[in-house]
Parts: structure tokens; sequence; C-alpha cells
């Protein structure tokens, strides 16, 4: 039989294939030829073989037939033999094969070899490839390997155990004793993987983080390592742009991240050359940015001191106007992670961000845009709304329904006004409204209901907006829903704040029925125009024929949903026509559950069993101090308050979700909702950290030095301080120690301290010490305030006291508002 | 069958990018990081936690190392050498990680083994040109 063709032969003769067809015959001729050379047994061009299988198998050809014949060239003594085998072993062989049993013997053979290169393969493979069970067999081979003197074995047993570890965590134990020289080795290969498996043992186990922290001191070892790269001069062996070995720099740096997590002394430790890194290290290369962004990372997740955050900050913020749209979409990725803990400092560079959001680049816009939501506050809330706008104007399909709803969750915690608001809100449904979530239909007619006095301007607005084109379905199903609630408004012309329209109540009738009719309209959105059209017969004089013949077709309509509605309407004409009145009446304001716009104190039906809503407008803007039963009842009414963005408008649908449940089930069809009753809640329900260190003292560790104390009420000799404490670990939350004196002659019982906060604002009350305030400040009553100030917005509170004194009930509210910056900023 | 699809998606996803576009995408739970390279795409999956500058360095220093072997290497090295190519990645890399940093080195290790192999090859008459 002639030699089989060579690799190359081959290779070039399939690249000459023109078509398809041709390619898979030359293939399928050469595989019979290998085939009947396999089953001869022929030993001098196996690896000739297997070879051209391995590239037949890379364009995509089966190739299992040569699964066995890789065994035999490893078993074979010739280097050309294994070389071809074990490489064969990696591409042709997975875990899922039954090899391990043949593979195990064949690599325990070779790591034994007499010849580096040959226990360099299996090493190889054995890291690649190897299965939990081959691992397990081979785990003290490579143990012994780690610990010899050849240091081109040395690296390669290291990277070995790391797959070892990774497949069977439980043998971690066993290396542990190979790894107390390794950083003393002075060759980078060793060194590299020696620091890839500690970092591989660290992350897995905490026990062995904890013993690398302490019994190894190794956080010095490796600033001694690092110091030395950056230090020493030019090395051509290790030397990448004029930076020193920057593999071993970031695998070092990462593996100094997850020493000094959550560990004070580690991250002291490190704090110096992290600046040094950061400080020294050249940005022209992106290798030298590449180490700065490791740095970055670390720096953020250790504890370091304030300072080195902001210069990482800085250092991102730097990232931002590179040229290089790699780095730009790396810093916009870590600010976004760290916005939450450095709010401020990521602030600063607000403008570059929004800039990124008319890059070119997808994963760049993506990233500006949330990292813009997270940004939005107060201050800010106008321009980058405009910026905002614009992007939701122009932007990818695939953004424009998350950025819709960040718009809309923006819009509400910050809008500066109602009409604002509004405006915010048509735009976005006359620019992007088919992308906007169905969820935020319910909550955008429920916000409309609230803004009571914008009534006619948002209906004459949504008017407007769908004459011209009706098919956005959300923008139809709100105008139709306000057109139906507010459409005497309309008619009459009432608007105040812009050019009031002249249109007549047949115009009306005329667009909902269009909608009706029209293909584009989907069954709900059909749905609101009918029922729109009902609600028109109690507003409207003239045409209240024309909306009887109009629902009276709808009886027989093929949309059974449509057709119960039209029969509902109908009866209601007929038979009930006495109660049509009272049913389609304007709707009642529905209770707001979240955020309102401009910051208001909250008030709501808080202490006991809330009663049904529909006969009562909740209060909107601060409250008359007569109303002292409506302070937020705190202890058990936080339902309320807004869910702390935890996770920011990365995640705008959950919001709009958790939203809705909130808003419970809102009935928006004919008759009067009823308004969702908040449930009272029994136990508090509060974030984790708010219940930390709840029984014990001292709450917090880190008192920050000298935050003045106030006196916050002192009248009628009842005298209540205020001093604070903040946290260093979560400096969103400041801690208020009350005390409560009595300068009079005699005690006052019964005493009790409630407090209510604005809306951006979350407030956990702890038992008194007692209720009762000893005469003649022989003593006081002590209580603990936890608030969580997450804006770091002014803090401000009312305060409401009762207790007997004297023999008569006393009451009393206050405002507290000297609050001293350092406790809030 | 698994890896054809994954393959299938993963150029295809690739070959879209414009050349404006950042060198990093997103694909299932991984990052995929690319460098092109004349007509040639090097890609590179790393996990989330990786960083992502630094897989392109390592991505440079792999074409080096080919660049230094090969004398210039143009596709069709890559090409008819393919085993070649796997040896070298196999001296740089192992299990994903590093395994030797510095330039010289890697190539010092296949220069020799490429000796080995050629002194056997000798012994058992032919050349390793011969033998594939």
């Amino acid at each position: 039989m002639p030699a089989p063709i060579r690799l190359r032969e081959l290779i070039r003769t399939i690249r000459t294939a023109r078509t398809q067809a041709e390619e898979r015959e030359m293939i399928q001729k050469e595989c019979a030829a290998i085939r009947s050379s396999f089953r001869e047994e022929d030993n001098t061009y196996r690896c000739r073989n297997v070879a051209k299988l391995l590239y037949m198998h890379m364009l995509g050809y089966p190739a299992h037939f040569g699964q066995l014949e890789c065994f035999k060239l490893i078993a074979s003594q010739k280097f050309t033999d294994k070389r071809i085998g074990y490489l064969g072993a990696m591409l042709l062989l997975d875990e899922r094969q039954d090899v391990h049993l043949l593979m195990t013997n064949c690599i325990k053979n070779d790591l034994n070899h007499s010849t580096q290169f040959v226990q360099g393969l299996a090493l190889c493979t054995l890291g690649c490839m190897g299965s939990s069970e081959m691992c397990r067999d081979l785990a003290g081979e490579v143990e012994k390997l780690l610990k010899t003197s050849n240091s081109y074995l040395r690296k390669k047993a290291a990277l070995c155990a790391v797959h070892v570890i990774r497949k069977v965590p439980e043998l971690m134990e066993m290396f542990l004793p190979a790894t107390k020289n390794l950083l003393n080795e002075k060759n980078h290969g060793v060194l590299h993987t020696s620091v890839v498996l500690l970092t591989e043992m660290c992350e897995r186990s905490p026990d062995m983080l904890a013993h690398f922290r302490k019994n190894e001191k190794l956080v010095p070892q490796l600033v001694r390592i690092l110091k030395n790269l950056i230090m020493s001069g030019y090395s051509p062996e290790h030397d990448v742009s004029g930076i020193s070995d920057p593999f071993l720099q970031v695998r070092i740096l990462r593996l100094l991240r997850i020493l000094g997590r959550n560990d004070d002394d580690s991250s002291e430790a490190m704090n110096d050359i992290l600046a040094q890194v950061a400080t020294n290290t050249e940005t022209s290369k992106n290798v030298g940015n590449a180490i700065l962004y490791e740095t970055v990372l670390t720096i953020m997740d250790i504890k370091s001191e304030s300072g080195l955050r902001v210069l990482a900050i800085n250092i991102l913020g730097r990232f931002l106007l590179n040229n290089d749209k790699n780095i730009r979409y790396v810093a916009l990725t870590s600010l976004l992670k760290t916005v939450q803990t450095d709010h401020n400092a990521v602030q600063r560079h607000r403008s570059t961000i929004v800039d990124c959001l008319k890059d070119l680049d997808v994963s760049i816009k993506r990233r500006a845009m949330e990292l813009s939501f997270a940004l939005v506050n107060g201050n800010n809330i106008r321009g980058m709304m405009k910026e905002l706008l614009y992007f939701l104007d122009s932007c990818e399909p695939e953004f424009k329904a998350d950025c819709a709803s960040g718009i809309f969750l923006a819009a509400e915690k910050y809008a500066p006004s109602k009409r604002w608001h509004i405006d915010t809100i048509m735009r976005v449904l006359t620019t992007a409204g088919s992308y906007v979530r169905d969820d935020a239909v319910p909550n955008l007619i429920q916000l409309i209901t609230n803004s009571v006095e914008m009534h006619a301007y948002t209906v004459q607005r949504l008017y407007k907006a769908i004459l011209g084109d009706y098919s956005q379905q959300p923008l139809v199903q709100v105008a139709a829903w306000c057109i139906g609630e507010y459409g005497d408004l309309l008619v009459s012309g009432q608007c105040e704040e812009e050019e009031p329209i002249q249109v007549t109540e047949d115009e009306v009738l005329d667009i909902l029925e269009s909608v009706l009719i029209s293909n584009m309209s989907t069954s709900v959105t059909r749905g609101y125009a009918l029922t729109a059209i009902m609600k028109l017969s109690t507003r409207f004089t003239c045409t209240v024929n024309r909306i009887k013949k109009v629902v009276s077709i709808y009886g027989s309509s093929i949309d059974v949903e449509l057709q119960q509605r039209a029969v509902e309407y109908n009866a209601l004409f007929k038979k009930y026509d006495h109660m049509r009145s009272a049913l389609l009446e304007r709707m009642p304001v529905m209770e707001k559950v979240t955020t309102n716009g401009p910051t208001e104190i909250v008030q709501t039906n808080g202490e006991t069993e809330p009663a049904p809503l529909e006969t009562k407008p909740p209060p909107s803007g601060p409250q008359p101090t007569s109303q002292a039963n409506d302070l937020l009842d705190l202890l058990g009414g936080n339902d309320i308050t807004p869910v702390i963005p935890t996770a920011p408008t990365s995640k705008p649908s959950s919001a709009g979700g958790e939203l809705l449940d909130l808003l419970g089930d809102i009935n928006l069809t004919g008759a009067p909702a009823a308004a969702p009753a908040p449930a009272s809640v029994p136990q508090i329900s509060q974030p984790p950290f708010l219940l930390d260190g709840l029984s014990s003292q001292p709450l917090f560790n880190d008192i920050a030095a000298g935050i003045p104390s106030i006196t916050a009420y002192s009248k009628n000799g009842l005298k209540i301080e205020f001093t604070f404490e903040r946290s260093n670990t979560n400096p969103s939350v400041t801690v208020i120690t009350i005390q409560a004196s009595n300068s009079t002659e005699l005690d006052m019982t019964d005493f009790v301290f409630q407090a209510a906060v604005p809306k951006t604002f979350q407030l956990q009350l702890l038992s008194p010490s007692s209720s009762i305030v000893p005469a003649f400040n022989t003593g006081t009553i002590t209580q603990v305030i936890k608030v969580l100030n997450p804006q770091k917005q002014q803090l401000r509170m009312r305060i409401k006291l009762t207790y007997n004194h004297k023999g008569s009930a006393m009451q009393d509210l206050a405002e507290v508002n000297n609050f001293p910056p350092q406790s809030w900023q | 069958k698994e890896k054809k699809k994954i393959t299938r998606e993963l150029v295809q996803t690739v070959l879209a990018r414009k050349p404006k576009m950042c060198s990093f995408l997103e694909w299932r739970d991984l990052k995929i990081v690319y460098k092109r390279y004349a007509s040639l795409y090097f890609c590179c999956a790393i996990e989330d936690q990786d960083n992502e500058l630094i897989t392109l360095e390592i991505i440079h220093r792999y074409v080096e190392l080919l660049d230094k072997y090969f004398g210039s290497v143009c596709e069709l090295d890559i090409i008819f050498n393919f085993e070649k190519a796997y040896f070298i990645l196999d001296e740089f890399l192992l299990g994903g990680e590093v395994q030797e940093t510095s330039k010289k080195n890697v190539l010092k290790a296949i220069e020799q083994a490429d000796l080995l192999q050629e002194s056997q090859n000798e012994e058992w008459g032919g050349s390793s040109e011969d033998i594939l």
C-alpha cells in the first residue's frame, strides 16, 4: 500500500475544492484511506494520519474513529508520535468519553518520563482536559512535580494543580505544603503560575485565605515582588512597551484584591504600593492601562482609604476621555459597579458619561445609559433628562424599552414640577411609544390622575398626539383613558397651561371610533377606547345617542372582551340608566404609594387598619400640623417608601414591576376603583443592614469623629438632644441617639417619641429605654433611630411627642432642621 | 455538534462587528475579546471577573510568538502548520492561564522540543518533514 499522502499535501488539495460538495468528497475519500491505514496498524504513518484527521476535524468533519489511535500514539516512544497523540487527545476527546483508564495510565507514565518535554506534554494534557477521576488519580504525581527544581516543569505543574483543584476542590489541601516557597522563585514563569495557584486556592476556600493572610504573610511578599517589578530597570526578557512583565503585575494585583477584601490589615499593607502603581504606570499604551484597570478594581474592592478611592475613580474618569474605545468601555463598566458606593465621586464625571451616549459602539452606549440613570438626581434632572430624551430619540430599538422605563422611573423620582413630569411622559410616549412596556400604562394613568390641576393640559396634549397617529399602543391607551375621564375638560377648552384648542364632542368621538376600528389597535387598546366612549356619555351633552349607537354595535363584536363590555354598557343604558352617571363619574385620585415628584413628607393613613380610600383624596404637600394623626407610622408603614435602589435603573423593568406590586390591583375599567389599601405591616420589613446590631452595642465600630450633637427640641421643660454616629462601612446610614430629659418638678409618663422623614429616606426606630422621663433631669430616656440616606440629601425630620404631665395629656409636633452637615453628607 | 454550533454562532457575531466598535462583546455568560490582524480574527473567551485589557495583550503576545517562530507569519503559515501553532499555544497557555511570561523562554522551549523531534526522527530515518 503506498504511503498515505502528506498532511500539507492534503491541506493543499482540500483548499482547491471550489464547492462544499467537492470538499466533502475529498474528505470522505481521505477518511476511507485513513481508516484502512488504521486497520492495518501502520505504525510509521499513524501520526501523519491522525494529523490529517485533526485538520479535517477542525474543518468540522467527524473524526471520532481516530480517538483510539491517539492512545497508540501517546504510548509510542517517538516524540513526534506523542506530540500528535496528545494534541489529538486534547482536540478529539473530552470528559464525556470513557477514556479515563487509558489516559490515566499513559499520562502517569509520561509524568515520570526522563525527558522534560514529554513530561510537559503530559502535564499540559492533564491540565487542559483532565476529568475529575483522572485528576484524583494523578494529583499525587502533579504534587511531586510541583516541588521539583526544574522551573520548566514547576510552572506547568502549578497550572495543572489549578485544574485539579477546579475539578476536585477537596484535593486543595494536598498542594498546600508545596506552595510554601513558590514565591521565592526568580523565574517569572513559575512566579506567575504560582500566583495563579494561590489565587485559586484563596478564592475557593476562606480557610486557605485566612491561612495565607496570617501564617504565610502573603501580602508583604507580594508587595515586595510588585515593587521590584516596578522599580527595577529595563528587563528585555519581560518588557512590554516599557513595562516590566505586565502579566505578572496584573495577576499579583488580582491576588492582592482577594487578600485585601474585607480585611483592614491587609488593605493597609497594600495601600502604598497601589498608590504607587496607580500614579507611576505609563498610560500611553494598552498594556499600561490594563495594569491601571486591575489596580482600580483592586482599590475599589478592598478597604482602601478614601484618598485612594478618589484616585481610582479619577483614573476611570481619565479612561473615559481616552480615544481608545476599549478603554472607555472598561471605564464605564467599572464606574457602573462603583456608582453605588462612591456616588459623589462618579457624579463629577457625569458630563463625560453623558457624552458617551453619543458613541457609535453599542456596548458603550448601553453602559453609558445605565450609568446615566444611576447618576440622575434631583439637582441634575432637567439637564440629564434632555440628554436622555435625545438619546431615546436616536438610539437603537433594542435600547428603547429600557430607556423609556428608566426615564419614567427617574422622572417619577425627581420631577421638579408636575407639568415637567407630564411633558416628559408625553415626549416618551410620542417618540418611543411602541417600545414602552405594558406595565408603564397603569403607572402613567395613576400619575395623571394625581396631577389634578394638570388634567386639562394633559388631555389636550394627549388628544393632539393621537390625532396625527394612533398606532403606538401605549400612547393610545393612555390617551383613550384620559379622554374618557376628562373629555369634558377637553371640549370646554379650559386649558391654562397652553393655548386651548377647539374640539367638538363629535371630533373626540371620531378619534375614539377610529381607534376602535383601526387594524393597528390591539384588543386591549380597543377595550380602553370603548370604555372611554362609554364614560363620555356622562360627560358629553350632545352626543349621547351617538355613543349609544357605537356601544350597541360592539355588542356583537367578534372579540369576546369587547363584546362583553359593549353588552354591559348597553345594559347600563337600558336598564340601569339611573345609575349610569354615578357609576361613570370621575375617578377619585388614587392613593399614591410611591414617590410623587418633589420630595415631600409623606402622609398616609398610617397607623391603624387603613380604611378604603375612595372618599378621601390623599393630601399632597406638607401637612398642616393639625393633621397630627397622619404622621407616618415608621414601625409599620414602611411598605410605602420606595425600594432602596440597590440595583438601580440598570434593571428598569423590574423596578417598574415593583411599582406595580406596591400599587396592587388597580381596576381600571368602569367602576371607581378601590384604591389599594396599604397592608398594615405587622413587623418591620427592613433591608437586613438596618437590622444589624439591633440589640448589641456599640452599633458601629467607627464613630465618625466629632459630629456635633444638636438640641432638636426644647419646650415646656422637655429637652430632646440628638447625637450622631456614622458608619464607615455604610456611609448612607446615620445613627441618631435621642436623649429626652425633663427639667420640671414632675415626671413625664407614657412618653412616646415618633418621627417622620422625607420620602427619599428610610427610618428605623428602635425601642426606647423607658417611657418615663424623670423630673429634675435625674435621668433620660434614650432611643435609637437609624436613618438611611442613600442620596445624601439634607436631613430633615418631623417629630411628634406625646406624654402625660401634671395630670394632663400633652402632645406636640415639631420640625427638626438643624442637623449638622456631617450627619448626612 | 455543540462545538459546531458554538463556532458558527461566535463567528457570525464577531464578523458582524464594525471596525469602529470596541473589542469586547458579551456572549452567553462569557466575555469575548477579539483582535483583528489583517484577515484573521483572534478570539478569546474570558470569564466575568477577568481583565479584558490584559487579554488583549495575551492575544498580542501569542501573535508575536507566532511571528517570531515562523518569521513574519501570515495566514497560510498557520493553516499549513496548524499543529505547530497548537504546540506554541501549549507552551504559552495551559488550562486557560499564562504559563510563561517571557517570550524568549517560550520560543526556546519550542525550539528545543523541535530539535528533540528532529534528532529522534533522524535516528529512525527521515526528517520530521517527511513524517507528517
